[in-house]
């Protein structure tokens, strides 16, 4: 059953095909196509109008790479919230109208619930029961993941995502766009315990998270650093960045790790851009490991936004028989579980 | 604590998140279809906080978490009526404002916040209510409401006789 899976909710349009719900035959993403747009550190036109542009493209390079015609289709699946109106009324029109002049089925996928399954690409994944951690620019959220469409919220964050704390410090830094994979690279080169950022615990018997306080410490701290030069002898900006985003993981790990414990699974998935993040890995992979739990994290392209991801949440609600018609609407507000 | 007020302009000291919480919930209760708040100040000033208690102030219920909007461009809540929560803060230009299509939102039928508002305020309409937070330290935040039309002369008004 060949399912194309199509995402244009946040910035990027992206477009898969995959085969049966795991054998991914193409997955394209606007940034990979558009080589004449590159990205000099500036923050991507999120405008619907982008994804008007790409998505033709973007769906063709697909189809190109999975060296497959429409008429091989057996579905499309497509996002329909949580996001920007503009953004996903490009994404499901053009699904709409693929499916509606073609004769596909169409169904309707929750971007979010891609990113909990996000997993199951891989040939390395969990058996169920496992929890998840969603953590991206625009999400950070830990479920516990009983099946497909089986999922409970434990926790969420009350005010930053990770992904964007990330982004908000590198701009205070004054550094480039996006902000995960610059703090990550110049944390390298820096102390993670030279600044005792403080870490957002909350109440010990939840799973929600807060950055915005650590976002205002960073904020008032570097204000103070810049203006003090004995302080920049001994602090360097990659100790702030790498003391940050020590204050970032720890938080993550601890309330990720302990959500295993409390439901006694085996398995900790993180999924979602902050994913990508090699310092979380590597600490979520020993924290887990000392509490008997392992931990499995999707390859970077289906951390980050991508259609594989809404293809394979398609074919799992399509073999189930769901089906969408040609009145759905798009939902900027949707919860994965209601 | 109220430091000043005229007509059009109101200053106040807050001493915690929790106040430019309530703070915003008491501004949220006077609100009304069609008003537009701009939120201004730097990152981690508190824009968020104080959105929080308008849609508090506003009837959104409590058991709703009111999140940065800054990666989301708009949240949407139920309160009254409709409370459209968005930021500009990764908008590179109007342009992008409108090609979003985020004028749509601007419309009579809720109420919006906006954050880092001062980015265009040319787009905003004339009956803006302007909320700008100062940061003092890591706690206090100075809140100062300005706004140059008769309707948020209005609601700077009814604010200040809340304190009297």
């Amino acid at each position: 059953m060949n399912i194309l899976g199509i995402d244009t909710s946040c910035d990027d349009t992206s477009a898969a095909v995959i085969v049966d719900g795991h054998e991914v035959l193409s997955n394209v993403v606007n940034s990979q196509i558009r080589l004449h747009h590159p990205y000099g550190g500036v923050v991507p036109e999120l405008a619907s109008r982008e994804h008007v542009r790409n998505i033709v493209p973007v769906v063709h390079e697909a189809l190109a790479r999975a060296n497959l015609k429409i008429k091989n289709l057996d579905g499309v699946a497509v996002t329909v919230g949580p996001g920007l109106i503009g953004s996903l009324l490009v994404g499901l029109y053009y699904a709409k109208a693929l499916a509606y002049v073609n004769q596909i089925p169409l169904v309707a996928v929750n971007h979010l619930e891609g990113h909990i399954l996000s997993i199951l690409l891989e040939e390395n994944a969990p058996a169920f029961p496992f929890v998840v951690l969603t953590v991206s620019g625009g999400h950070t959220s830990i479920f516990y993941v009983k099946g497909f469409g089986e999922y409970k919220q434990m926790g969420q964050t009350l005010d930053d995502a990770a992904g964007e704390a990330f982004d908000k410090v590198a701009k205070i830094l004054g550094l480039g766009y996006p902000g995960g994979a610059i703090i990550e690279k110049m944390a390298q080169a820096g102390l993670k315990n030279k600044i005792p950022f403080p870490r957002a615990y909350l109440d010990p018997k939840t799973f929600d998270f807060s950055f915005s306080g650590l976002k205002t410490s960073v904020s008032l701290y570097v204000q103070t650093w810049r203006e003090n030069k004995e302080l920049q002898n001994s602090i360097q900006a990659e100790d702030i960045a790498a003391s940050f985003q020590e204050a970032v993981i720890d938080v993550l790990v601890e309330k990720a790790v302990r959500a295993g414990k409390q439901t006694g699974v085996d398995s900790i998935v993180v999924a979602g851009g902050v994913a990508c993040n090699h310092a979380l890995r590597t600490k979520l992979t020993q924290a887990a490991a000392k509490e008997g739990l392992s931990a499995f994290y999707p390859r970077p392209g289906y951390c980050t936004d991508n259609g594989a991801m809404i293809g394979l949440t398609g074919y799992y609600r399509m073999i189930r028989g769901e089906q969408a018609d040609m009145s759905i609407d798009v939902r900027s507000r949707f919860p994965v579980v209601e | 604590m109220i430091l000043f007020l005229k007509s059009n302009f109101l200053k106040y000291l807050t001493k915690s998140a929790n106040e430019t919480m309530a703070f915003g919930q008491l501004l949220g209760t006077h609100l009304t279809q069609g008003d537009m708040v701009a939120l201004v100040g730097e990152l981690g000033s508190g824009k968020t906080w104080f959105a929080k208690g308008l849609a508090l102030g506003l009837g959104v219920s409590p058991d709703v978490i009111i999140t940065s909007p800054s990666f989301s461009i708009v949240n949407e809540y139920e309160g009254r009526f409709p409370f459209y929560h968005m930021d500009l803060y990764r908008l590179g230009s109007v342009s992008d404002f409108q090609s979003a299509g985020l004028e749509y939102y601007l419309d009579e039928k809720g109420v919006v916040a906006m954050e880092w508002a001062d980015q265009w305020p040319d787009i905003l309409p004339i009956h803006t209510i302007w909320v700008k937070l100062v940061i003092l330290d890591e706690t206090r935040r100075h809140i100062i409401l300005t706004g140059e039309n008769p309707r948020s002369e209005e609601i700077i008004e009814s604010m200040g006789k809340e304190f009297k």
